[in-house]
C-alpha cells in the first residue's frame, strides 16, 4: 500500500486495483468481476453521497476514515463524492447548508444518502436538531431525492443505543422513517468502513441493491454468524473456555462464550474482514463479542450474558477438535526387549562397579 | 608435542574374542535393518510420524550420544587449555571415542533424514541457508568428524613407521614424509577441535528455542544452549572415566591414575550446571511446575537425583580415591546427563495433537547397532595401533605381554 496518511494524494493505480479486488472478494464477486467493480468506480459519474449525522457518536464516520486502503482523502476526493458530511467538510454554517442544497438539487434522484444515527421523536423530535432543522424532517427531505439510503451503524439501523431503556427521546432507526426508498443496513458499533464501501460499489457496478437479510442487511456481510468463522472455534468445540478475564483460559486463547460471548447469535464477517487493517477484532484481543450487529442483542442484554446458543455440535465438515491418537505407541514386546537390554547394561555396569577396588592409593590429589 | 610420542602403546591381545562375535551380530543386524529401511523407506523400520519427526535416532545417536563423544573435546581443554599436561596419555582413547561417537551421529542423521537423496546438496554453497541452526550443527559435526579423524591418524601413522617387518613398504614411506609436517600443524587442528564442538554443543540445544509450544516449559528456556555446552563438559569427562575404567577391566590394565585426578574437576562443572537449572527454573517460575509431581515432574526429578548423586560422590576425597566410586559416579552423570537430553529431545516434547511416540523393535536395533559398531571400532583401534596410554613399570611389561 502507499502511504496512509490523511495528506497523501491521490490514489495509486495498484493500490486502486488491489481495493477494488479486495472488494469484490468481500461482496462474493467472481474474480473476473474485479474489472467490472474497477470500471466502475473510476466512471466519471461517481456518486455524489450525502451523509447526514443525527442522534450519534461519529464512530462510524471514525472507522470509514480508519481505513488504510484507500486511505481517506482518496476515499472522499476520488472514489466518490462526498458532497456533505458534517465532521468531514470544509465549509461551515449557512456555507455547509447551501452546499447540502445545492448537491440534493444538482443530482437530485441519483445521490446516495448516508445516515448515521438515531431519529428521535418524542415531543415532536427537538431532541436533534442541525441548522434549526429537526432531524426527523431532515431525514425526510433528503431521502425524497435519494437513489438509495444507506444507514450505516447501529444507531442508524436499529436505533443503537438511543433506543435502548428507557429511550427518554424515543429514538427510532432511521431505517423504519424511509418507507418509499430501498434501505440498506451496514449496522455496527462501529461497522467495518468496507462493508460499506463494498455495498456502495456494489450499487455503482450493477445499478442495484445487493442481497439483504430480513433485517435489511447485505447478505455478502452480515450472511453468516461469527462464531461460524470464529478463531477461537475449535476451543468451543473441544470445550475449553476462558472462565474469567486473566485466567489460564483467557491467556492461553480458548473460546470466550462463558465470558459473554455473542458470537454465536450475532451475523457479521467480523471474524474473517477484521478492522484496522492489522487483522485485529475484538475477539483476538481477547474480548467476546457484543453482538452490535444484531437489533436485540447489543444494548439490550448485558456484554456478559451467555448468549443461547441453538447448535451446540459442530457442523461434520470441520475438523475434529478432539483428533484421535496418531502415530505409534509403546508395545509390549519393543517394551520388554527395550527394558531388558536396559537392564543387561545397568547389571552389566553393576558387576563391573562391583569388581572394582574400593580402596584406593593414596597418591592422589595433586591436580 | 614431540615428547609425548612414547606415551602410547598398542594393546597387544586377540581380536577374535567372543565379545566381538557379539558385537558383530548386532553391528551386522543393525546395517542389515538400514539397509531395509533404504529400500523400504522410513515408516518400515520406524514409529516416527508426522508429529515425532525425530525418534531415538535423533534424541540418542545424535544429541546424546555426541556427548558421550565428548570426551576428546573435554580432555583437549583439560590438557591444551588448562595446560595439564599430565592428563596427555588420555587424549587418544578419548579421541577415538569421539570419532566413533560422532560418526555414529553422522550416520544416524543419514538414515533419519528422510529425502537422503538430496543429501548432496550439502555440499553445494548455493543451497546452503547459514542461518539456520540444523546447517550450523550439521556443518560442525560434519567438519569435527574431519578433525577427529586428523587427531587420530598420528597414531595410525606412528604404527606404520614402527612397524618392525616391511609388509608395507609405501605406506611406511608415505607416513614418514606426512607424520612431521602433520606434527607441526596438529596444534592448530586441535584448537579447531575445540572450537567447533563449543559451536555445535550449544547449537543442539538453540535446535529446541524453536519448539516453544511444544517443549514443556520445565526444559524449554533460552538458557538450553548454555545448559547443553556444560552438559557435554562434565558427560565428556564422564565418559573418559567410564572408558578408561572399561577398558581397563576388559584390557585387563592397570587402572589409569588420570581419570581418579579427573574427577576432581566434575563437581564444579556440574555445580555450574546446576546453578544456572535451578537459577533459570526460578526466574521463569517454572519451579512448582518442576516439582508438581506429575510425569514431567519426575522426568526432571530423576534428572536431578542422578546428576546430583553424582556430583555429591566426587566432591568427597575419600571416594575419589576408590576407584569404584569414581566409575559409579561417572555413570549416574553419563545417565543422569544423557537423560537430560532424552528430556529435551524426545520426553519434554509434546507435539500438537494427540500424538504417541515409542521407536519400535526395528528402529531400537539400527541403534543399538550403531553403538556395537562404535565399540567394535574402538577395540579394534586400540588393539592396531599405538592409543592407549603406555603402562609404565614391571606392572605395564606383564599387561603388555598378556593375552
Amino acid at each position: 500500500m502507499s502511504d496512509n496518511t490523511l495528506f497523501s494524494t491521490g490514489l495509486h493505480r495498484r493500490d486502486f486495483l488491489r481495493l477494488t479486488a479486495g472488494l469484490t472478494a468481500l461482496m462474493g464477486l467472481p474474480y473476473a468481476m474485479h474489472t467490472k467493480v474497477a470500471e466502475a468506480a473510476t466512471a466519471d459519474n461517481r456518486p455524489p453521497v450525502i451523509w447526514l449525522h443525527f442522534q450519534e457518536c461519529t464512530g462510524c464516520s471514525e472507522s470509514l476514515i480508519r481505513s488504510g486502503h484507500p486511505d481517506p482523502a482518496a476515499l472522499i476526493l476520488d472514489l466518490i463524492s462526498l458532497d456533505y458530511h458534517e465532521t468531514l467538510m470544509i465549509g461551515s454554517g449557512h456555507q455547509a447548508e447551501k452546499s447540502l442544497e445545492d448537491s440534493m438539487k444538482a443530482n437530485w434522484g441519483k445521490y446516495i444518502l448516508v445516515v448515521e444515527g438515531a431519529v428521535p421523536l418524542a415531543e415532536d423530535g427537538i431532541y436533534c436538531k442541525v441548522a434549526g432543522k429537526k432531524a426527523v424532517d431532515s431525514l425526510k427531505d433528503a431521502a425524497e431525492g435519494a437513489a438509495a439510503v444507506i444507514c450505516i451503524g447501529t444507531c442508524a439501523a436499529f436505533g443503537g443505543v438511543q433506543a435502548a431503556d428507557p429511550n427518554p427521546t424515543q429514538a427510532v432507526s432511521a431505517s423504519s422513517l424511509v418507507k418509499d426508498k430501498p434501505v440498506i443496513n451496514i449496522p455496527g458499533c462501529p461497522p467495518s468502513p468496507y462493508n460499506l464501501l463494498a455495498t456502495i460499489l456494489y450499487y455503482l457496478t450493477f445499478n442495484k441493491l445487493p442481497k439483504l437479510d430480513k433485517l435489511g442487511r447485505p447478505e455478502f456481510a452480515y450472511g453468516r454468524r461469527i462464531h461460524e468463522h470464529c478463531e477461537r472455534r475449535p476451543h468451543f468445540d473441544a470445550g475449553r473456555f476462558a472462565e474469567q478475564f486473566g485466567d489460564q483460559g483467557h491467556s492461553e486463547g480458548w473460546c470466550l462464550f462463558k465470558l459473554g460471548c455473542k458470537g454465536p447469535v450475532t451475523f457479521a464477517n467480523c471474524s474473517v474482514q477484521r478492522f484496522n487493517d492489522v487483522g485485529v477484532w475484538p475477539v483476538s484481543m481477547g474480548h467476546p463479542c457484543i453482538g452490535c450487529t444484531e437489533p436485540d442483542v447489543m444494548f439490550h442484554t448485558s456484554i456478559y450474558d451467555k448468549a443461547q446458543i441453538h447448535e451446540i455440535t459442530p457442523p461434520d465438515f470441520y475438523p475434529n477438535a478432539n483428533p484421535a491418537p496418531r502415530g505409534k505407541g509403546a508395545d509390549p514386546v519393543t517394551t520388554g526387549v527395550i527394558g531388558m537390554v536396559a537392564g543387561a547394561a545397568i547389571a552389566a555396569s553393576a558387576i563391573m562397579a562391583n569388581k572394582l577396588p574400593k580402596g584406593g592409593d593414596d597418591e592422589e590429589d595433586k591436580a | 608435542m614431540a615428547g609425548h610420542h612414547d606415551e602410547y602403546q598398542v594393546h597387544r591381545a586377540k581380536i577374535l574374542t567372543p565379545a566381538f562375535y557379539v558385537l558383530l551380530f548386532f553391528t551386522v543386524l543393525g546395517f542389515l535393518l538400514i539397509a531395509y529401511r533404504f529400500v523400504m523407506g522410513i515408516g518400515a523400520v520406524s514409529n516416527l510420524s508426522d508429529g515425532y519427526p525425530w525418534g531415538i535416532w535423533i534424541a540418542y545417536d545424535v544429541a546424546t550420544s555426541t556427548a558421550f563423544a565428548c570426551g576428546g573435546y573435554a580432555m583437549a581443554l583439560v590438557i591444551y587449555i588448562m595446560n595439564r599436561m599430565k592428563y596427555h596419555p588420555l587424549i587418544r582413547s578419548a579421541l577415538v571415542t569421539s570419532m566413533f561417537g560422532y560418526m555414529l551421529a553422522g550416520m544416524s542423521v543419514m538414515v533419519d533424514v528422510g529425502r537422503y537423496w538430496n543429501a548432496y546438496s550439502f555440499f553445494i554453497p548455493s543451497r546452503w541457508q547459514p542461518n539456520s541452526v540444523m546447517f550450523e550443527v550439521a556443518v560442525c559435526i560434519m567438519a569435527y568428524n574431519v578433525v577427529l579423524i586428523i587427531e587420530v591418524l598420528p597414531a595410525i601413522l606412528e604404527r606404520f613407521i614402527h612397524m618392525k617387518n616391511d609388509k608395507f613398504p609405501k605406506i611406511k614411506h608415505y607416513a614418514m614424509i606426512i607424520y612431521p609436517k602433520l606434527d607441526k600443524v596438529l596444534i592448530f587442528i586441535v584448537v579447531l577441535g575445540i572450537t567447533l564442538p563449543s559451536m555445535h554443543q550449544s547449537s543442539l540445544g538453540s535446535m529446541l528455542i524453536i519448539a516453544k509450544s511444544k517443549l514443556n516449559p520445565i526444559w524449554h528456556t533460552e538458557m538450553l544452549p548454555l545448559l547443553f555446552i556444560i552438559n557435554a563438559l562434565y558427560i565428556g569427562y564422564a565418559t573418559v572415566i567410564f572408558e578408561s575404567f572399561a577398558s581397563s577391566m576388559a584390557f585387563r590394565r592397570p587402572f589409569e591414575k588420570e581419570v581418579q585426578q579427573l574427577s576432581k574437576i566434575i563437581p564444579y562443572v556440574t555445580g555450574i550446571w546446576l546453578a544456572v537449572r535451578f537459577i533459570d527454573l526460578y526466574i521463569r517460575g517454572q519451579l512448582s511446575a518442576a516439582f508438581a509431581g506429575d510425569f514431567y515432574s519426575w522426568m526432571f526429578m530423576a534428572e536431578m537425583l542422578l546428576i546430583l548423586t553424582g556430583t555429591y560422590i566426587l566432591m568427597w576425597n575419600q571416594y575419589r580415591r576408590s576407584p569404584r566410586m569414581v566409575f559409579i559416579a561417572a555413570m549416574f552423570l553419563l545417565i543422569g546427563g544423557g537423560w537430560f537430553r532424552f528430556n529435551v529431545y524426545l520426553i519434554g516434547f509434546k507435539p500438537h495433537g494427540n500424538w504417541s511416540y515409542f521407536p519400535s523393535l526395528p528402529e531400537f536395533f539400527i541403534t543399538v547397532g550403531l553403538v556395537a559398531f562404535e565399540i567394535l571400532g574402538y577395540m579394534l583401534l586400540v588393539k592396531l595401533f599405538p592409543i592407549m596410554p603406555k603402562v609404565h613399570g614391571e606392572h605395564g611389561a606383564e599387561a603388555a605381554k598378556a593375552h
